[in-house]
């Protein structure tokens, strides 16, 4: 079946820019996750998370994402939707995801199957909390996450005694089955 | 780079030695930093000034391996390769997914490059980027991860040395960090340096452009046993490398008069970071703005100045330290350079001199860091495995009050903590980062910082796409913007250059 990688990326010090990480550390505390699937906080790495992106044969991002919509819509791209360009930054720091996914397509490693969760941001600035609108979307954010990774057959299983993470599963696979 | 200049804060304001083991652990873990930071630095941002990636659709894969065997014994050099990998670009260039390349400003006739000198830069692009995450590996060995290595203590590092421990660093840790060394030097011996030779000669206006202010400050860095520095400290005026003035830190002052701070004593007043107050005060427009009011406040970097002159830090100012103070192993390097390029000193003072000084660091560090690990396998023969001193541990043998600096030459420049401790605890803490010396706004007498200095005069061909600029604001290696990392799902360019034409 091959690796899959959950990929949470954004800086968790500017509030919902951080909300692909928040989503990630939320899904390693509430799942157990089979060896061959790897929940990775990205942080700000930018290209130093090429190998891991590259190792995969799946990758889910959870991140924010601008699309003009409201704050706390949940947005979902796939494989080419997701921007990726070589383009204009002033220091190296700035590459971000876009470079990662062009450099990997210019080594002929991009992987098999690429999909991004996200949701529209409502506050970027100095804070260690999401917005209400985006914390109040966070339940929905993990459900869409679940909801991919059982497309690729991969189903974490909850950890003992929690009860909200077993919900979820529960409305996954509803949802699933309709 | 923050965790040595916070520890040696410390060190200063309480007397601590650290022990020499220590002393060259911090030396591998800096300077094995340098390497791939430089690198990546030159092929990851700064090349795409100079390369134009579509012109090496134009390449003929033969003639390329012929430039590259030319000027490198690089054995990835043969026309199938440089085929292979304009295949591969040409793919990438075609796919058209979301105008790949679209936020470049490619074709921009300020690119000067033969076809084949970009295609053999792109073969390098992407080999830098497997090169790159391997030689880091030293810092997961010597400080469990990357970025940012765990190993930092005060009074020395927490690493322990021990040949019969498999967790410590043993004979098997150091075999590994000596191959990674050896990978990482002959990368840069064979490519980068090559690379950086083959591609000056066609930028030498550039010899002449993005000079800035001609005064440097570097505070040194890479220590010997008898604390002799490689890279000494020291301060050049006014470009005059036959005087090398000696650094002192308390001549050190930052002004916040255009900066969006306050102090309590007003906001013309300059204060040595021992005193330094960081109290926010914006007072600019409501983003989104179109301009700043530069005769006000207008920036969130203070202003640093050394004996109230504006300086520029980094690998130039580095390098004209050592070259000024006669350093040979320094001095070689930079005169075969500038005799290799047929120019002479003072083309050192540009936007070309400063990409070129940061290679030439680049080539010294690199040579020196197996010297440096020979050191410490011969420490560790001799059964010396001490990496830290506890002395000063308990914090009941500190004094009531303590002060002290702590330096770093980061790769980006001079990086300064100061720490004022009080009844064991700290009672003020500031930094003077590399970028905030480079990318200062002015200060309370209206003198400029480097970046705003060396953009004065730079000749612009296209408003719409100032290269020009990008390529003197690259050379000094910015550190900015690791903060925002948001999707933009329109494609929409996240980073915008403007210039107002008042400049």
């Amino acid at each position: 079946m091959g690796k899959t990688l959950v990929l949470g990326l954004g800086n968790i010090l500017l509030r919902d820019e951080g909300v692909g990480v928040r989503a990630v550390q939320r899904l390693a505390e509430r799942f157990d996750f089979a060896d061959d699937v790897q929940v990775l906080d990205g942080g700000t790495l930018g290209l130093d998370l090429l190998h891991y992106v590259e190792e995969a044969d799946r990758v889910l991002i959870v991140d924010a994402v601008a699309t003009g919509n409201p704050p706390g819509t949940l947005v979902r791209l796939i494989g080419d939707e997701v921007p990726a360009f070589l383009g204009i930054k002033i220091s190296p720091h700035q590459m971000g995801l876009a470079d990662l996914l062009a450099a990997s397509r210019l080594r002929g490693r991009f992987p098999r199957e690429l999909v991004l969760v996200g949701v529209e941001p409502e506050i970027i600035d100095t804070g260690l909390e999401l917005s209400p609108t985006v914390a109040a979307q966070m339940d929905a954010l993990l459900d869409r996450v679940l909801a991919e990774l059982a497309r690729w057959g991969v189903h974490p299983r909850a950890r003992r005694r929690d009860a909200q993470a077993e919900n979820r599963l529960a409305t996954v696979g509803r949802e699933e089955g309709r | 780079m923050h965790a040595v200049a916070s520890v040696r804060g410390v060190e200063d304001a309480l007397g601590i030695r650290i022990p020499d083991n220590a002393r060259i652990l911090r030396n591998l873990i800096a300077g094995i930093q340098y390497v791939q930071d430089h690198v990546i630095h030159f092929y990851h941002l700064h090349a795409l000034d100079w390369v134009d990636v579509t012109g090496a659709l134009r390449a003929d894969p033969v003639a390329t391996a012929q430039l590259a065997q030319s000027i490198s014994d690089w054995p990835n050099s043969s026309a199938d390769y440089f085929k292979a990998v304009k295949d591969k670009l040409t793919a990438f260039v075609q796919s058209g997914q979301l105008g790949p390349f679209a936020n470049g400003y490619w074709g921009h006739p300020a690119y000067k490059l033969p076809p084949e000198a970009n295609l053999m830069a792109v073969a390098h692009y992407l080999e830098a980027l497997d090169w790159q995450r391997d030689v880091i590996r030293v810092h997961a060995i010597l400080g469990s991860k990357n970025p940012h290595p765990q190993t930092y203590l005060v009074g020395g590092m927490s690493i322990t040395l021990d040949p019969d421990s498999e967790t410590a660093i043993n004979a098997d840790k150091l075999a590994l960090i000596r191959k990674l060394f050896v990978k990482a030097k002959q990368f840069v011996d064979q490519v980068y340096i090559p690379d950086l030779l083959a591609v000056a000669p066609f930028y030498k206006e550039w010899a002449g452009l993005g000079e800035g202010l001609g005064n440097f400050l570097a505070y040194g860095e890479f220590p010997d046993a008898a604390g002799t520095l490689l890279f000494p400290s020291g301060i050049i005026l006014n470009r005059d490398l036959s005087t090398l003035h000696p650094l002192d830190h308390t001549k050190i002052a930052e002004y916040v008069t255009h900066s969006w701070y306050r102090y309590g004593e007003g906001d013309t007043a300059s204060k040595h970071p021992w005193d330094g107050e960081t109290q926010p005060n914006y007072t600019g427009p409501k983003p989104p703005y179109e301009f700043l009011q530069t005769d006000g406040k207008y920036s969130w970097l203070k202003a640093p100045r050394y004996d109230d002159k504006a300086m520029e830090v980094g690998p130039l100012a580095r390098v004209l330290v050592a070259y000024a103070a006669g350093r040979p192993e320094v001095k070689a390097l930079v005169d075969a350079v500038l005799a290799k390029l047929g120019v002479g000193p003072e083309a050192l003072f540009s936007t070309l001199g400063r990409t070129a000084a940061r290679g030439i660091e680049t080539a010294v560090v690199a040579g020196k860091l197996i010297s440096w690990l020979d050191e410490l396998a011969t420490r560790m023969a001799d059964k010396d495995f001490k990496v830290h001193n506890g002395e000063k541990w308990d914090p009941a043998t500190w004094p009531k009050e303590a002060k002290g600096w702590g330096f770093h030459e980061a790769p980006r420049g001079a990086l300064g903590h100061w720490v004022h401790i009080v009844d064991g605890k700290i009672a003020n803490y500031q930094c003077v980062v590399p970028s905030t010396w480079n990318a200062s706004p002015r200060d309370a007498k209206g003198q400029p910082g480097a970046y705003e200095a060396a953009l004065i005069g730079t000749p612009v061909q296209d408003p719409e796409q100032p290269i020009e600029i990008l390529r003197t604001i690259h050379s000094f290696d910015p550190c900015m913007a690791c903060a925002v990392h948001v999707v933009d799902a329109r494609g929409r360019e996240l980073t915008r250059i403007r210039i107002d034409g008042s400049m």
